[in-house]
Order: C-alpha cells, then structure tokens, then sequence
C-alpha cells in the first residue's frame, strides 16, 4: 500500500467480531446505535462550532494514529488506548461519540477489527457508553475533586475507568443474552472483567496524563474544562 | 490495492452496501451449515481473484484475527455441555461446533471487509456512506479522520523515533508517563493542524458542512444488480441452510 492511503497498523482484536453474538442480538445493538447516534449526530450538528469540524476529524485521526499498541504494560506487551472517554471530554458527548463511531467503522470496514454485523454492538459499547455515562461522570468527579488541573485530569480518568469497565460489563450482559459460544457466564464474566480492570486502569492512567499535558498547554483544547455544566 | 477490474469499478456505495449484505447473510447462517460458510468463503476467494488481490494480502489481513482466535480455541475446553474426544482430549460437543462457526463467521468477514478494503480507496468508502444516506456530520468528521491519520500517524512515528534516539524506551507500566507525554504533544499538533486547516478552508470559502462534495456519479441498476449477486447468493445459501423454502 502506498500513495495517500492509509496505512493502519493494528495491535490486538478488541472489538467484536462477526458470528459472536446471535442474529436478533446484533440487530438489537444496530437499533440502539441507530437510535443514540441520531441523537448524537443531531445534537453535534447543532451545538458544534464551525471550527469544531476540522478539529472532531483531526481527534479521530489522532485517536487511529494511536491504534497501534504504544502503551507499555509488561515487556513486550502493550495495550492501546481505547479513546472513547478522551474524546467526550475533549469533544463533549455528542461530537465526541460521533468520531469514535467513525473509528469506529473505519476500522471495521478497511482494518477488519471489528465485524460489520458487530457494529452496533461496538458502537453502543465504544461510544456510547462514554458518552452517555463517562461524560456525566467526568462532570460528576469534577464537583467531588478539587478544582485545577490535577482534578480535572483525575476526573477524565475516572470516567475512562468507569466507561471501560462498564463497556466490559455491557459486554458480558450482551453475552449472557446472546452469545453463541457456550462458555459459562460465570468463566467468561471472570475473565472478561478481570482482564478490563486492568485495561480500564491504564485507559484511565494514559487519559488522565493525556489530559493533564493538555491543560498544561493549551487548556482551551479540553472541553470539559471550558464548560462546567453539560 | 490499484488496479483496473470490474471489481475496482464498481461504485463505492455498491461495494460498501453489498459487503454488509454478505457478511450479514453468512452470519446469520446456523451453526451446524458447514457448507453454507465453505461457499461463502469460495465465493470471496473467486472474487478476490476476479479483483487480483494478492493472496498474501489477503493472509497478512487475516493476522488481526490471530489473538481472537487464540481465544475460540479455547471454547471447546471451557464450555459445558457432553463431552466427545478428540485426539483423546474430552471437548464440549456445543463448544467445539461453536468456536467452528465463530471462526468460520469471522473469516468471512474478514475476508469481505478484505476485499473492500482492497479494491476501494478509504476515501471512496467514506464518499460511499454518505451516498447511502449516512448524516453529513458523521461522514464530514470521516472524512477529515481518513485525510489526517496517515499524517499523523508518520507524524507518531517519528516522535517515537525522537524518543527512542534520546534513551526513552517505555517498556512499563511506570514509564507510561513517556508515552502519555508524546500523545499529548501529538494531540496538541493534530488540534493546532486542525486549526490550520480551519483557516485555509475558510480563506478558500468554506460556509459550513460541505468539505466532502460528491461527484455527481450515481449508480445505474447494472453496477447495483452486479454488485448483489454475490449477497443473494450467499442469502440464498442461508435460508436453504435454515430450511427454507421447505
């Protein structure tokens, strides 16, 4: 591949592929996508700025730069930042959630992580979820913490935490509906959760230290900041 | 993948559209229909020829799926169910089917999206949702998300590179500090790009939601019934799978 086309490296699978939840499942996933992503869309075009455009596009093509594994967890292993939370609080929750979806898609349609018929299921767990529970969490924590760059940085990072883990969850619930693959919930919802603490803790770590350098810099860039109510 | 073949003509919106069609078709096929997923794999890999992918494209894409499947390996010792042996290990009957059609779903899209991917510049495929009635603000962001990335994704790499020439090596969890720095730095250079771009369009006329701008090309109900054959074929596969027409 060369010219002006993309080169997307990828580290591990995350998202869910196709044939690993049931029909009905998946098509469930689609119409709750469908529907939170009207809303999205619908709110982002009206309360975004016309300068919000580029940037929305250039934090989506941040957030595929930094697919690739860059955050060390043991030697030789690493992680990549999920983003979804980082982006509801750069974005706020309605222009944040439409560029992860776009990720989103692109990955599944051009870096094969991710199925097609898995899109909604991947869309309500990626994007939405930050969305609609870490953006108010992040607004939440903000109340609780102190005031200044340490807690606004700390605030992202709890609600990174918690949308990772929630997504984990959501996950296994959407499993206990519909999976097709037999394995004990009990088994799958041990090794699911366990293996997303640990995740969300580095998503929350890597997004808190990504916010705090921000601040340092340049504040205006970091919505939550800049607004105090949603 | 630049190349000249019915394939690669087709328009954008068709293939994407049709795509969705045949991974939705095979993974909606029972679990037990090995042949329905042994022809719907045929059939990519003949169109994959008629496009002249390169078969060690298709391999190399193929890779994304290994930790997945690592896992699905592991389906037919942890599910429950009666137990059969194979190679003298007991494996769950259930388990072992299922992780087959997982596997076999999977590939199949794998290798559509594959194929797509291939034949289709990202920039096509964005243009393509938008012709299939995708909202402007979804495909606008896309369109910038697929302009920048491989900017800033050169852009990563040489800072990782910068890094690594003055001894940053992050190779745990406590150095994560590094590369937290370096993707703020990035992030901060991508906004101030994006602010750049802002300006240049606005000095060019830029009034709102408009930077994609289709090419009037639509799509005549040749390329549309081209590009469904192969769906309804493998549609067709699924429902005789499932029993029907009875």
């Amino acid at each position: 591949m060369g010219g002006g086309r993309p080169r997307l490296r990828r580290g591990t699978a995350v998202h869910i592929p196709d044939g690993f939840m049931s029909g009905p499942m998946a098509l469930g996933g689609g119409v709750v996508a469908g529907g939170g992503l009207a809303l999205c869309g619908r709110r982002a075009a009206t309360s975004m700025r016309e300068r919000d455009l580029p940037l929305a596009g250039l934090c989506g093509a941040f957030l595929l730069a930094m697919e690739a594994p860059v955050i060390p967890v043991a030697a030789g292993t690493g992680g990549h930042l999920l983003g979804g939370t980082l982006a509801v609080a750069l974005l706020g929750p309605w222009m944040g959630a439409v560029v992860v979806t776009m990720v989103t898609v692109i990955l599944a349609l051009f870096a094969g992580d991710g199925g097609t018929t898995a899109l909604g299921l991947n869309v309500v767990n990626l994007a939405l979820v930050p969305a609609f529970v870490g953006y108010p969490a992040i607004l939440g924590w903000r109340r609780v913490l102190p005031a200044g760059r340490l807690g606004i940085a700390a605030a992202c990072g709890l609600g990174a935490v918690l949308s990772v883990v929630l997504a984990a969850l959501l996950f296994t619930i959407e499993y206990a509906v519909a999976g097709t693959v037999g394995v004990p919930l009990g088994t799958m919802a041990a090794a699911v959760l366990g293996t997303y603490a640990a995740v969300g803790l580095i998503e929350g770590l890597v997004t808190a230290l990504i916010v705090r350098a921000l601040l340092e810099v340049r504040p205006d860039l970091v919505r939550v900041a800049r607004s105090p109510g949603p | 993948m630049p190349a000249d073949t019915p394939v690669h003509r087709l328009p954008a919106h068709c293939k994407v559209a049709a795509t969705g069609l045949f991974v939705l078709a095979a993974a909606s096929a029972p679990r037990e229909a090995l042949w329905v997923y042994a022809l719907d794999g045929a059939m990519l890999i003949a169109l994959a020829a008629v496009a002249r992918v390169p078969p060690l494209t298709l391999l190399r894409r193929l890779t994304v799926e290994i930790p997945f499947l690592a896992f699905v390996v592991l389906l037919p010792f942890a599910a429950s169910g009666p137990r059969v042996a194979v190679l003298g290990l007991p494996v769950s009957r259930l388990g072992a089917l299922a992780a087959l059609a997982i596997a076999c779903k999977a590939t199949i899209g794998l290798l559509a999206t594959s194929v797509l991917a291939a034949t289709t510049p990202l920039p096509d495929i964005v243009e393509g949702l938008e012709r299939l009635r995708v909202p402007r603000v979804f495909t606008a962001v896309a369109a910038f998300t697929v302009r920048y990335a491989e900017v800033l994704a050169g852009d990563f790499r040489r800072m990782r590179v910068a890094r690594l020439c003055r001894g940053g090596d992050a190779r745990w969890l406590w150095q994560a500090r590094d590369v937290a720095v370096t993707a703020a730095a990035l992030l901060v250079r991508s906004y101030e790009r994006g602010e750049r771009v802002y300006l240049a369009m606005v000095s060019r006329g830029f009034t709102g939601l408009a930077p994609v701008g289709l090419p009037e090309r639509p799509a005549g109900a040749a390329a549309w019934a081209a590009a469904l054959v192969l769906p309804a074929a493998a549609g067709a596969a699924t429902l005789a799978a499932w029993g029907w027409p009875a």
